[in-house]
């Protein structure tokens, strides 16, 4: 339980459906000052203090989980760790991953209890299959699709066939005081949401050199390779314009040389996805399907191949700001919400076939 | 329902709820010149001299607080102060390592914020400070320190200090010397005069009293600064309306605990030591904490090796067995005792621990209750700690 309304209403949704419910807050940072201030996010002491509030009220015993070792080394360090490789993470993915349905579950079941019961909104039904929440703005599937299936065997997300208006209206029924409770959007972890900032002082300044990805030629220096993202537009400052005049991208960063490599927009667009450490339910491919590239980001029609340590994706439409460290996640449409095929880790995207690319 | 959990708080005794519902139905601020203030006067000052006469204190010794902490942070900031204040070289606090927050606390608090030296009396494995190294204290800096702080009894592994000898050091060197003594009135004899210690907190609801309410026994002679200023209702050290019900419950609850302390103790250790012989025939690992002699007849304090003091915790509770860590919180994490890490502890034993502590309302049922939850319990708290090692996928 965060502290926020999606959890409080999972926990209520939990006990109402006759489950012996108990509610465990997350200590993800050892001094709960240093991380976020202010009513939203995850790890305040008033976060706490809502989330106890809300056990209060729904009925249910409540206890603070002290976690804060293993978020430091799984999801902070890692966080750093892959910007300093040039890859662009999804710190909440690896939090499921690693926190929520791993050392959270572990403990869990150790302690005599079956599953986790999370506020995420994706649908997990009897058939065992998770699906996209019917809020398509609201669905988490992206960030859960990392979870296996035995994970996923343990875990019940009640809020799937809600929208978030609705569970927030039936928190104020409940007399949930986090009814109205704004939403957490930023990095939990990083408290005054300056990535950049938090990411220089952890990884110090690292000066290296903005190419441009056709001529080669050196446009201007940045201060820290991890500061960019591919398909970044914005803050590049750049001395030399364009000789077309037009805006230019991030396209890729190279650890290894300390390079940032910027072009034009259509030098953006890839075609084929090759990521790593699938996670797949059992759909023989190749599969004809959807993929999700990033966390809220548009979904393309796609060929997807797993060979068992890899997964390729040949897309239909070309995507553009395909960064490795980014989760690829399969769907299959279905009326009854897109069913999750499978996920693994972005590790490059290139453009193969640029003929066809237009074509379709 | 067990409830093993007295020194977190006791229920109140009968005799003091009915005091305290007499009382609080009565009008009157005791600082008021008509009748009723007269009257409500009247009853602080019963209940001064009930406190007075059984903890070997003279009335005018007894300073009404709003419980324990703040006597502690009267006794230690308020000494220090006015100490210092006098001789700018008195600028030294010492205080034992296994302190209560509420003195550890402050004692930083003056170290950081007030620029204090501190020193902090190291324990043996049993929790004790040992007189010597307060002589070496008292030896090195005599004239530089301000006041001294030893509990009389820990309020985590029960440990008893040997508060006469100390105090009488203190005396010696002519420094003011309190002990917190929260944990032990009621338990053990407490006799202010006698232990020789020119303060000493009590709060109410550790022996049967309300919450919120407490005193600082505090020597005529001792000058504190006052942590709050007002109207100076008590002897000018301590300000703000006194709270006439609560002061009248919490004497009775003195007077009650402190009378009835001899067959208390003997008939709560009884119980005491049984669940201790079954908890080490039940878990035969189980470290048992603290002194085993001189000690707090109602605590039991263990080190389950190998499990999390939380887990544990957790899964008793849901069985109805209400006990503690022992330790503290902020968001509600248990941080790892400074008092077992004090004794020796090593951070697993410290965060393995857990403190059963009986009461007058204990009976030989709770003892049963707890152990036919307490070794399952061990076993699964156990398995859970494998959550900590990499998981295997
Ligand atoms: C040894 C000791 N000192 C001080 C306190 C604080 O007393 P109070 O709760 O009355 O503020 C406690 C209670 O937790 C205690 O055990």
């Amino acid at each position: 339980m965060s502290g926020g309304v999606d959890s409080a209403v999972a926990a209520a949704r939990a006990r109402d459906a006759g489950h012996d419910v108990t509610g465990v807050h997350l200590a993800l940072s050892r001094n709960p000052q240093t991380y976020r201030t202010g009513a939203r996010g995850c790890c305040t002491l008033e976060d706490s203090r809502d989330a106890r509030r809300a056990a209060d009220v729904i009925g249910i015993p409540f206890y603070v989980w002290d976690m804060a070792e293993q978020f430091h080394e799984d999801v902070v360090d890692d966080f750093v760790a892959e910007y300093a490789a040039g890859r662009t993470p999804n710190p909440c993915l690896r939090c499921n991953e690693k926190i929520k349905f791993a050392a959270v579950l572990d403990r869990a079941v150790a302690l005599g209890f079956d599953a986790v019961v999370t506020g995420h909104h994706a649908r997990l039904g009897a058939d065992g299959l998770l699906r996209r929440s019917v809020d398509l703005p609201k669905d988490q599937s992206y960030v859960l699709a990392v979870l296996t299936r035995a994970q996923l065997g343990r875990a019940v997300f009640p809020l799937g066939d809600s929208t978030k208006a609705q569970v927030r209206e039936e928190a104020a029924a409940r007399g949930l005081a986090v009814a109205d409770k704004p939403d957490s959007h930023d990095i939990c972890f990083i408290a005054d949401g300056d990535t950049r900032g938090f990411l220089a002082d952890r990884l110090g300044e690292s000066p290296g050199d903005i190419v441009d990805g056709r001529t080669g030629a050196v446009l201007g220096r940045h201060g820290g390779a991890y500061a960019y993202t591919v398909g970044q537009r914005k803050g590049l400052d750049l001395r030399v314009p364009a000789p077309d005049g037009r805006p230019r991208y991030v396209l890729s960063i190279t650890p290894t040389t300390n390079t940032v490599t910027v072009g034009p927009r259509e030098d953006l667009a890839v075609d084929t996805v090759t990521a790593e450490r699938p996670i797949w339910h059992g759909e023989t491919t190749p599969v004809e399907c959807e993929v999700q590239l990033r966390a809220h980001g548009e979904v393309a029609r796609a060929v997807v191949t797993t060979d068992g340590d890899g997964l390729t994706a040949r897309l239909r439409t070309p995507a553009r700001g395909v960064a490795a460290g980014q989760a690829i996640v399969a769907y299959r449409p279905d009326p009854g919400g897109d069913i999750v095929l499978g996920s693994a880790t972005i590790t490059a995207g290139r453009m193969a076939s640029p003929v066809a690319a237009h074509g379709a | 329902m067990a409830y093993l959990d007295h020194a977190a708080t006791t229920p109140m005794l009968p005799e003091a709820l009915d005091a305290y519902v007499a009382a609080a139905r009565q009008i009157g601020n005791p600082s008021s010149l008509h009748a009723a203030g007269r009257g409500a006067r009247r009853l602080v000052e019963e209940s001064r001299e009930r406190i007075a006469a059984v903890l070997g204190a003279r009335p005018s010794e007894v300073i009404f607080t709003s419980g324990g902490t703040e006597s502690d942070n009267l006794a230690t900031k308020g000494i220090h102060w006015a100490r210092r204040g006098a001789d700018r070289r008195r600028n030294r606090v010492v205080a034992s390592a296994v302190e209560h927050h509420a003195v550890m606390d402050a004692v930083e608090w003056l170290g950081s914020h007030e620029r204090a030296d501190l020193e902090w009396l190291p324990v043996d494995e049993a929790g004790r400070v040992s007189p010597e190294s307060l002589s070496a204290a008292i030896e090195a800096y005599g004239d530089k320190i301000s006041v001294i702080s030893v509990q009389w009894a820990n309020n985590e592994v029960g440990t008893l200090q040997p508060v006469h000898e100390l105090a009488v050091l203190a005396a010696g060197a002519g420094i003011p010397f309190h002990t917190d003594a929260v944990q032990a009135v009621g338990q053990v004899p407490v006799d202010f005069a006698a232990s020789g210690a020119a303060a000493l907190t009590v709060s109410g609801h550790k022996l049967g009293g309300p919450v919120g309410v407490g005193a600082l026994l505090l020597g005529r002679d001792v000058v504190a600064t006052p942590l709050l200023h007002g109207g100076g209702q008590e002897r000018d050290v301590r300000s703000g309306t006194l709270d006439t019900a609560g002061v009248v419950a919490f004497a009775v609850a003195v007077e009650s605990a402190v009378k009835t302390q001899q067959e208390y103790a003997a008939r709560v250790a009884g119980l005491r030591d049984d669940l201790v012989r079954r908890v080490r025939a039940a878990v035969p690992d189980a470290i048992f904490n603290g002194d085993p002699v001189d000690r707090l007849p109602g605590n039991a304090h263990f080190s389950f090796p190998g499990s999390e003091g939380d887990a544990l915790l957790l899964l008793l509770d849901a069985q109805g067995i209400a006990c503690s860590t022992g330790s503290a919180c902020s968001a509600g994490v248990a941080q790892p005792s400074h008092v077992l890490l004090a004794m020796g502890a090593d951070d697993g034993r410290a965060r393995s621990s857990l403190r059963f502590t009986l009461g007058h309302t204990s009976t030989a049922e709770d003892v049963d209750e707890l152990l036919a939850a307490l070794p399952g319990a061990v076993e699964r708290a156990r398995r859970a700690t494998a959550w900590k090692s990499p998981r295997q996928s």
